[in-house]
Order: C-alpha cells, then structure tokens, then sequence
C-alpha cells in the first residue's frame, strides 16, 4: 500500500517539476528552437527530423530496458523462462547489426546533402546582391566593417532584411566563434586566416550574439546585439553613421584594438579599405607594417 | 643588488612573491591544499605509519596494490574537481547584470581549465587504470603485470603530474585557456603567466606514464593470459582494455608530441602555433583532437567492458553476442581515428571533409547500439538481481542513450554549427563521460570491492548514491541542454540579465548539489562499510556468483593472486567450474614475484622536480631531475637482484589456511 | 628492498628468473614501444609536411641543405647500423671482446653522427636560420633533433651495455638487452632513412 503512494508522490511530482519548466520555457528566448534566419531556420528543421529519426531507435532501448528489467526481475513470484547458457543469435543479432546501420545509412544521405546545402561558404540566392561585412574579433569585442558603405561599428551589427549578408571573419586576438544564434550557425574567427559566412533573414527584430569560444578573460563581454531592419531605415542609419561618426585611422584603430570588454557600441566612418587584409597580412608576412589610409 | 637578482634568477628562475595567491578566494584554495597535505602528514606521522606505508605501498610493484592507489588518488582528485565545480556553479548562479560574482574571470576560467583537466586525466584515466590493475591480470589468470617496474612507474609519473597540477593552486595560476589550451591564446603572447606550463607539464608526465602502462597491458594481455585462455575465451573487460590500451598506445604520442610542441613555442620561441611567423595554430586543433577523440573511447571502452561483466553476473547469464561485442570494440577501436575532426566543423573546412568526418561519427553510433542490445538481451530470460552495480548499469543506459542522442545530433555539421561550443555541447559530454565512465568505474568499484577489501559495501547507502548521483545528475545537465538552445556558450563566468538563463543556472546549481550530497554518502558509505567490515566480510571470495576467475581466489586476495594457476576450457571459467563441480587436482608450485623498490617513486619525484623547474624556469632543478631519472633507470637496469620466490610448500600451506578460514571450496 | 611477505623465505635461483621474465615478452613489449615511437614520428612527419612551405621570409630546405653533408651523414649512420649488426652476432657467438669491440665502432660512428647533425645546427644558427626564424625551421630542427636525442639516449643506452658486458660477460639477460639495443638502433635507422628521404631530399628537388 505504501509503496503505490510513494509512486504517486513520484509520478505527481516529476509532472509538475515538467509544468513548472514548460510554463518557465514559454516566457524566455531560445535562439536555436526559434530561429529568424533562413539558414538558421534549416538548421533547425534538420534538428528536428535528425532527432525524430533517432528516436525510431531509442525508443524500443528504453521500452526494452524497462520491460526487461521487469519481468526477468529476480523477484518476479511469476515463472518466467530461465535460460542462463542462451548467448547468442545469428537472426536477433543481425537485426541490430542492420536496423541501426540503415538508419545511419539514412541520416548520412541526409547528412551529405545537408553540409553542401548548409555550407556557411554558400551564397544565398536572392534577387538581391548580397553585402559584403567585414567582421574582425579583438580582445575583446566585435569590429564590424562595411567595405562599400565606408562605415564600421563596434559591437552593434545592422543589416537590411531580404538581403544575403556575406561576412568574412579573421581575428585580431586569440581564435573566437562568430555566433548569432537566431540567424546562422557559428563560424571561427581566426588571426591571419579569413573564413566566411552567409545569412539571411525576412524578419525585423534584434538578435543577440555571441563569441563562442574562450579568447581570455574578457571574453564573456563580446556579447553584441544585431539589428535587422528594413533597406530604408538601414540605408538612412548607413548615412547618418557615415556622416556623424570619427573616422578608423590607424591610430584609432591600434587603441580600438588593445584589450578591453563589455564594450559599448561605436561607430566610425571611412575605415581604410585595406584595413581588414592588412589585419591578416600582419600574421603572414614578415616585417608587416599596415598600408597607410589613402 | 644586481647580483642578487642574478642568483636569485638561477636558483628561483621566475619564482617569486608574486607567486602566491593574489586574493582571498584563491588564497582560500592554497590554504585548503596546503591544510590537507599537513593534515595527511601528520595523521601519518601521529599514528606511526611511515614505515609501514613505505614498505607496503610506496615501494609495492603489485599492481592490486598500485590499483588501489590509482583509486585513491582518483577519488581525491575526484574531490577537487569538484570543489572546482562548486564555485564555477556558483559563479555562473549569481554573476549576472550588475552583479559580477565572487570569483574574476581570469581565476574563473583558471577553475574551468583545472576542472577538465582534473577530472579527465586524474580522475577518470586513474580510476580506469587502478580497476585494470586490480582485475585484468585476475581475469587472465595472471600473477602480476608483464612489466612490474614500468606498472609502478606509470603510477608514479600519474601521481607526479597530479601534484604539479595542485602545486598551481599555491605557487603562480594554472591555464586560464580551457581544458584543451588552444593557441594562440595559450601562446605566450596571450597567456605569459606559468598557467600554461603548468598543465603541459603536467599533462605531459601524466601521458608519459600512461603511455608506458598503455604498452605494459597490451603485452600483459597478448603474452601473459593463463595455458587454454584463448582471445575469444578472454572476459570481456579483457577484451574492452585491449582495445583501449592499443588506443593509448596510438593516441598517446600524438599529445606527447602536441605538448612539446606547444612547450617549445612557449619556452624556445618556435613558430609552431603562433599567430604569426609561419605558425599553424589550426595544426593544433588538429594534433589535439588526433589524441582527445581515441581518449574519449579509451576510457569509455573498459567501462563497457565493465557493465558486460556485472550484466551477466547479475542477470546469471551468459553475456549474449559475445562475438559482436568483440568485433563491436575491433569496430571503436578503428573508428575512433577517423572521426576527430568533428570537434572543429566550424573552423571552416570544405563540405566533403565535414560530411566525411560527420558519416564517419555516426557510424560509430552502430557498434555502440550493438553494445547496448546485446547487454540488454543478456539480461533477457535471466534472473536479474538489482544490487548496486546492476543500478550503475541502468543509470548509464538512460544518460549513455540520451547523450548519445546529442551526439548523433552534433555530428551533422549544420546542425553543430548550432550546438557547438555551447552549453548543449557540455551536457553532451558529461553524459557520456559521467553516465558512461565515471558510472562504470564506480559500478566496477562496487562491483570488486570485495574481491580487493574482504568485504561489501553497505549496499543500502550504495543505492542512496546511486539516486543521488543519478538524479542529481540529470537535474545539473538537463538544464544545460536548453541553456544551449538558448545561445548561452561554455565558459562564461558572467551574462547579461534578461536572457531567462539564471533560474537554469540555478537548478544546474541544486544539481550539482544533489551530486555533492551523493559524494558525501560516498565517502560515508566507505567509513561504515569499514567499521563493519566483520559484518560485511566475503567469506567465499564469491560474493556475487561470478564468472571470471577473479572470483576463484580468496577475498581479499592473496599477494601471489593464484596458488595453482586455474586451467581455462571455456568461456566464464569459474562460472563453469562451479557448475560441473571441477576440481582444481593440479600440484602447486613456487612462485616468483617482484621485490619492493623504491626507485619507481624516485623516477617519479625526479619527473615532478624536472616539470617544476621547467615551469618555473628553474633549470638547474630540470636538469638535476633529468639527469636523477636517467641514473635511476641506469641503476635500476644493473640490479638483477629484483625477484623473491615463495616455494611450493609455502604456498600450498597459506592456501589451506585462508581456504579453510574461508570455508572456500 | 624490503621483503612484502615476512616470513617467506627467499629462494633465488636463476633459473626461477629465466623462467619468470621469458624473453619473448620483453622484446615484444619493446616492438610495442617501438610503434608508439613510430607514432611519435609520425606526427612529427606530419607537422613538417604541413609547416615546410611557412618560411616566412627565410630560407626554405632548397637554400640550406647541402646534400653531400647529409650523405655523409647518412653514411656513417647506415655503417654504425652494420657495426651494431656485428655485435648481435658475435653476442651470440657469445664473443665477449668482438662484442665490445663492435659495439665501441658503432658508439664512435654515432657519436659522429651526433656531431655532423650538431655542427649543421650549429651552421644554422649562426647564420641567424634558427628554429625562432619560421614555422619551417622550427618543423626541422624539431624532427630532426628528435631524432638526434634518441641517437644520444641511444649512445648512453650503449656505454651503459659496453661496460656492463665488460663487468658481467655475456649472460643470458644481457644478450636479451643487446637485442633490444640492437632494434632501437637500426629502427632510428630506418627513421633516419625516412628523414633523408622526406626533409631533405625532397627539400632541396622542390
């Protein structure tokens, strides 16, 4: 009689703390299960199917571990079989030897197309051309650099939505991982090595972003927050900035660059168009001096 | 005043005052490591132990006794690893906004980096190396290791790295890069402090030793097993650690050669990973994970090995499919080379290398599902008792099946772009190496224990860690998972408010509590268990109606293991033996064994003096320690005096003793 | 050395011993090492193959190397590896003093070796190419020295066997150690021959 209370108690129990979190859940952000980029969004539907077809396995485990753990129980009253010298099957066996291979077969077909179809180095079609960002980690912040538009900003990424955006990432500090969850998967940025990215996103809104991977001990500060907004406020806030802000020189950009965090967002006009090259060639050629802002 | 900075420069390289904690937080950490060390010191010496710890322990070439110590160590360690967590969660539960917490953020990710560091080659490598000590050279009808000298000294060397990475709690700070010091921020130009070194030398003696036990197991296995003990009569767990040591002996020169690499860089000024000067810092990434991928099968293999042990013995069945589970390991074993790149698809590889490397993680997913079917259908039509390893077993099949769920997820490259680096990411492993190798160990521990000690756990505080840790464990990792889909990355010792993140935080927190209560019942357990030993005596050396021939000895096992080597016809010998009432009518014979030495523990003295002095630039100490472990081997290699014989007549009357004082058949 | 087993009385026979360290499982034990070691190479191979086109501004393998050095360095290497061929021989003829002598020619003949391979360094360095100088430099001295503090473990190795011969002759034990000594040479041989062959021919073609 006890122990079917102290059941209860258990089951009554594992169903609220399940409420409370669902309830908890609803009324916070999760980036990678809402996502507002189009990249992002295939990256979630793979979740999804990837998980589900998981489960076709997982499932029968822990139906099977459970029931057998039941009934072979020592203590089971009832008579069940006992055979202690039966070790092996060919036909059992080779179920599952075979089940799970062709569900790997599966998820690898899936797999394959889906690393082609999601590679961060794929232009995105659009009908609009895409713009180019140049984005540089430092110690420890985000400079963010749109070559064409002559504008750069610290911390604070703006991008027009409908238009595939084609950063291209290196590193002026340790290696860092650009992340905006709601729009793309990450991508390393790394000192004298240029990796790339493409997003797109059809929604307005501000998305958080992160550095995620260790850079030092300011590294927890490179959160920066990306705003999408429509091509109209996007070019008037290109404008504006151009028109308003100091301009990248060398100088600033060497006192930008020494170690600080939690940063604020800046913004600067006419960055030296070598800037970011010259940011990589520092570490690949010997005897590097930057090329003077013409 | 010139000159005595020079003398001092040479005999205290960079040591100096600086060196010592710099707040009360981490003062707070010297004091306690400092306060245990006396502590244990004096306790010995109060209680005149010396002599007897010197000639029992320090110089023992038995490896049941150098497991125990492995043990030990690991346990400890165990403790500080966990003590780190304690203050990472609760960092993490109030560093929130305007609120920066209690600890900085470099001592925060000092604490991160000693956490991973401690726990994976202290905790986890010396809890699977003290169990195969303890059990393989038994489960192969073995009297010792092939290698009784180099055993020792692989634990030595552990035992020297150990210390060098607790000596960076008093003296200067450890790596403040993450567990796996990527450059270039674990280059000297980012990372100038002793931190780095620290866990390179330390890391690099550790590896060192297991390296050599790697080679000594795998010759043990291959060249000692008992007259009829063919491959495909071995006990499983035999089976599980060959496999895992042919991955040591593959993987561990690969992080040698990473180390010195990194060593070099930081202490000659090579250019190997250098931002700069033709380094290739993603050659490090690469070199890392060649050996961190094999690492995470090698410890995770015994433990599989151990749950086929305790599964049949506890289902009292034969284990079903041995012959996969054989070739499942053969499959793990090649499979795990082949995989390490999926730990960095977001470097910016091409399509084809990330989807060859993301296929080839998943198919490492088919063998280990093998495994866990075939544990599952021996447990089919047997007689399943539920004693604590038994519940071990099914802990690890929940959190083993979930995390490897989540890492089925992480091997589609686009869908890691999402989950990597995050806090997804470390539920994932945690499952695998807390529900897969740590679960294993502690079942094996409960499992064998009597075989080493004489006598049970308490089985009823058994279970209570078990839910303790089973439980708490899914309240500190869950949480961790939506943290990941919620953007929050690995490392972070403070965020901004208004994300949702610290109520999850705070439940991972009560977690890691609950884990910390598990602990404590842990330790309460082993302190009752041994006040009750009378009680919990195992008179039968077979406690649990085994199978190998471990349980054909008497408990606690006799130094020379087997007074009459057992004769092995088939699989489960001892199983088989007890059933068709066989009787050993062999006669017995002398029996060599190693004598004590101390030179072992000098070499690993010598190799801690040798790290020390090359962390702190201290040379003349390096070289002093160098040179001592050359001499030592050399005078160790002279000595041909290095084997005692008990003589048959001996043997057989020790045998009658403990047998009839057992009542053992 | 304390005796674990008080009261046991301590019989120690050689023959006992023979039959507890049976020989096949040490020099098994030793090729096991050896592989590790091949391992160990390997990654050093690899870490070379990816960094010998980082010269970063300084000289590649094609302006340093001068193959004609190398070749005499490789020489003496291949004949002390011969020597010591010689010595496992009269080992087993049991040849006490062609042993010894055997192994002094192979010792000298490394010690050669050893001095070639540090005089190039040497060279090197004091035309400021030091490993500090690129991502190169620091793959090559590092694979190559490697090899060379192998070849002085290797050295010490053989002074330790030449007068333990001298002391014990030639038992049992010590021609097992000889044919350990034996295979670590020849296989820092074949290492040697992959050296050659990789970092410098190779080097000065391209």
């Amino acid at each position: 009689m006890i122990k079917v209370k102290k059941r209860w108690v258990i089951l009554v129990g594992v169903v609220a703390v399940l409420a409370i979190s669902y309830l908890y859940l609803r009324t916070v952000n999760i980036p990678v299960l809402e996502p507002k980029g189009i990249i992002a969004d295939k990256e979630f539907r793979l979740l999804l199917i990837v998980t589900g077809i998981m489960l076709i396995i997982v499932i029968p485990v822990f139906v099977l571990l459970f029931y057998i753990l039941y009934r072979y129980r020592d203590s089971n009253n009832k008579k069940t079989k006992y055979s202690p010298d039966w070790d092996h099957s060919r036909i059992i066996e080779g179920i599952w030897w075979t089940v799970p291979s062709l569900m790997i077969l599966v998820l690898s077909i899936i797999t394959w197309r889906a690393t082609y179809a999601l590679n961060p180095y794929r232009p995105i079609a659009s009908k609009n051309p895409p713009l180019v960002v140049q984005v540089v980690s430092l110690q420890w912040k985000w400079l963010f650099i749109y070559p064409k538009e002559n504008v750069a900003s610290v911390n604070r990424l703006v991008i027009p939505v409908n238009t595939p955006i084609h950063f291209y990432l290196t590193s002026d500090a340790p290696m860092n991982s650009f992340w905006v969850p709601q729009l793309s998967g990450q991508i390393y940025s790394m000192p004298g090595t240029r990796t790339q990215l493409y997003i797109m996103t059809n929604q307005k809104g501000v998305y958080n972003g992160w550095s995620a991977n260790i850079s030092g001990a300011g590294f927890a500060g490179m959160m920066f927050k990306t705003q999408a907004t429509s091509l109209a406020n996007y070019t008037s806030w290109i404008n504006k900035t151009r028109k308003s802000s100091p301009i990248l020189t060398l100088s600033s950009y060497n006192r930008l660059s020494k170690p600080s965090s939690y940063v604020k967002p800046r913004y600067y006009s006419y960055p030296s168009a070598n800037l970011f090259n010259d940011i990589i060639l520092k570490y690949r050629v010997p005897n590097f001096s930057y090329r003077k802002v013409v | 005043m010139i000159m005595g900075t020079i003398f001092a420069s040479f005999w205290l390289g960079k040591l100096n005052l600086k060196a010592l904690p710099p707040n009360y937080i981490q003062m707070g950490g010297a004091v306690m490591i400092l306060s245990i060390l006396l502590g244990l010191l004096l306790f010995i010496t109060v209680t005149k132990k010396w002599k007897w710890l010197y000639r029992e322990w320090l110089t023992t070439q038995d490896p049941k006794k150098i497991g125990v110590m492995y043990i030990l160590v690991a346990l400890g360690m165990l403790l500080r690893g966990g003590a780190d967590v304690a203050l990472l969660r609760t960092q993490q539960s109030i560093s929130v906004g305007h609120n920066m917490g209690i600890l900085s953020a470099s001592h925060f990710q000092q604490i991160v980096s000693a956490h991973g560091t401690i726990m994976i080659f202290f905790v986890a490598m010396g809890l699977m190396f003290g169990i195969i000590n303890l059990i393989v050279p038994l489960q192969i009808g073995a009297r010792d290791v092939a290698f009784p000298f180099l055993n020792a000294t692989s634990f030595w060397l552990f035992f020297a790295g150990m210390i060098l990475v607790n000596a960076s709690l008093v003296l200067g700070d450890f790596a403040a890069t993450g567990w796996l010091a990527y450059p270039p921020l674990s280059e000297l130009r980012y990372s100038p402090t002793v931190g780095v070194d620290y866990w390179i030398w330390s890391l690099e003696i550790a590896g060192v030793g297991s390296l050599m036990a790697g080679i000594n197991f795998i010759v043990t296995i291959l060249k000692m097993r008992v007259k009829g003990m063919s491959f495909m009569k071995m006990p499983m767990f035999v089976w599980s650690v060959l496999g895992s040591m042919f991955l040591v002996a593959f993987a561990f020169p690969i992080l040698t050669v990473c180390l010195t690499l990194l060593a070099l860089d930081r202490d000659l000024g090579t250019h190997f990973f250098t931002a700069g000067g033709g380094g290739n810092m993603m050659m490090y990434v690469n070199l890392i994970w060649a050996w961190g991928h094999p690492e995470v099968y090698i410890l995770v293999l015994p433990s599989f090995g151990i749950f086929s042990e305790i599964v049949a013995t506890f289902s009292r069945k034969r284990l079903f499919g041995y012959t996969s589970m054989v070739w499942a390991i053969a499959a793990i074993v090649l499979l795990s080379f082949t995989v390490w790149l999926h730990h960095f698809f977001t470097m910016g590889a091409g399509s084809n290398v990330n989807g060859f490397f993301g296929i080839m993680t998943m198919i490492i997913a088919i063998p280990t599902g093998v495994k866990i079917f075939n544990w599952l259908f021996t447990m089919y039509r047997g007689k399943i008792k539920m004693d604590s390893p038994m519940l071990w077993f099914i802990g690890f099949v929940v959190i083993f099946t979930i995390g490897g769920m989540a890492g089925v997820l992480m091997a589609v490259p686009p869908i890691d772009f999402q989950l990597h680096n995050s806090l997804f990411l470390i539920a994932h492993f945690h499952m695998m190496i807390v529900g897969g190798v740590l679960f294993g160990d502690f079942a094996g521990i409960s499992y064998w224990f009597p075989k080493i000690f004489g006598f049970k756990l308490n089985e009823r505080l058994g279970r209570l860690v078990f839910w303790l840790w089973f439980i708490g464990f899914l309240v500190a990792f869950i949480p961790l998972y939506i943290l990941g889909f919620m953007g929050a990355t690995r490392r972070l010792d403070h965020y901004s408010a208004g994300l949702g993140w610290q109520a999850l935080f705070i439940v991972a927190a009560i977690g890691t509590v609950l884990i910390g209560l598990g602990v404590g019942v842990q330790i309460l357990q082993i302190v009752i268990s041994v006040r009750d030993r009378k009680k919990l005596r195992d008179t039968t050396g077979d406690p649990w109606d085994g199978r190998s021939l471990e349980w054909s000895t008497p408990s606690p096992v006799p130094v020379y293991s087997f007074a009459r080597l057992p004769h092995v016809t088939e699989r489960d010998a001892f199983w088989v033996a007890k059933r068709h009432k066989i009787k050993d009518k062999s006669s017995y014979e002398d029996i060599v064994l190693p004598k004590n030495t101390p030179l072992s523990m000098v070499i690993g003295i010598s190799a801690f003096a040798t790290g020390f002095g090359i962390v702190w630039h201290i040379w003349w100490l390096a070289v002093v320690g160098l040179l001592s472990v050359v001499v030592t081997i050399i005078v160790r290699s002279m000595d041909e005096d290095t084997e005692y014989t008990i003589p048959a007549s001996e043997v057989k009357k020790m045998d009658r003793q403990l047998r009839a004082e057992g009542g053992l058949r | 050395m304390s005796n674990p087993m008080p009261g046991v009385e301590i019989a120690n026979t050689n023959k006992l011993i023979a039959k507890y360290d049976n020989e096949t499982k040490t020099i098994f034990g030793f090729w096991v090492y050896i592989m590790t070691d091949c391992v160990l190479f390997a990654s050093l191979f690899a870490v070379f193959a990816v960094l010998r086109n980082n010269t970063f501004g300084g000289p590649s393998g094609a302006q340093l190397f001068s193959l004609p050095y190398v070749l005499a360095e490789t020489l003496v290497l291949l004949s002390s590896s011969f020597s010591c061929g010689l010595a496992v021989l009269s080992a087993q003829k049991r040849h006490k003093n062609h042993v010894i002598f055997w192994f002094l020619i192979t010792f000298i003949l490394g010690a050669i070796f050893l001095t070639l391979e540090l005089n190039e360094f040497h060279k090197f360095i004091a035309m400021g190419d030091s490993w500090r100088r690129s991502g190169f430099l620091s793959s090559y001295f590092t694979l190559v020295a490697t090899h060379g503090l192998h070849i002085t473990i290797g050295l010490i190795w053989m002074a330790v066997m030449i007068g333990y011969i001298i002391k014990r002759g030639i038992t049992d034990g010590v021609l097992k150690r000889i044919r350990l000594i034996s295979l670590f040479w020849h296989f820092l041989d074949v290492v040697w021959i992959f050296i050659f062959t990789i970092v410098y021919l190779f080097g000065v073609l391209k």
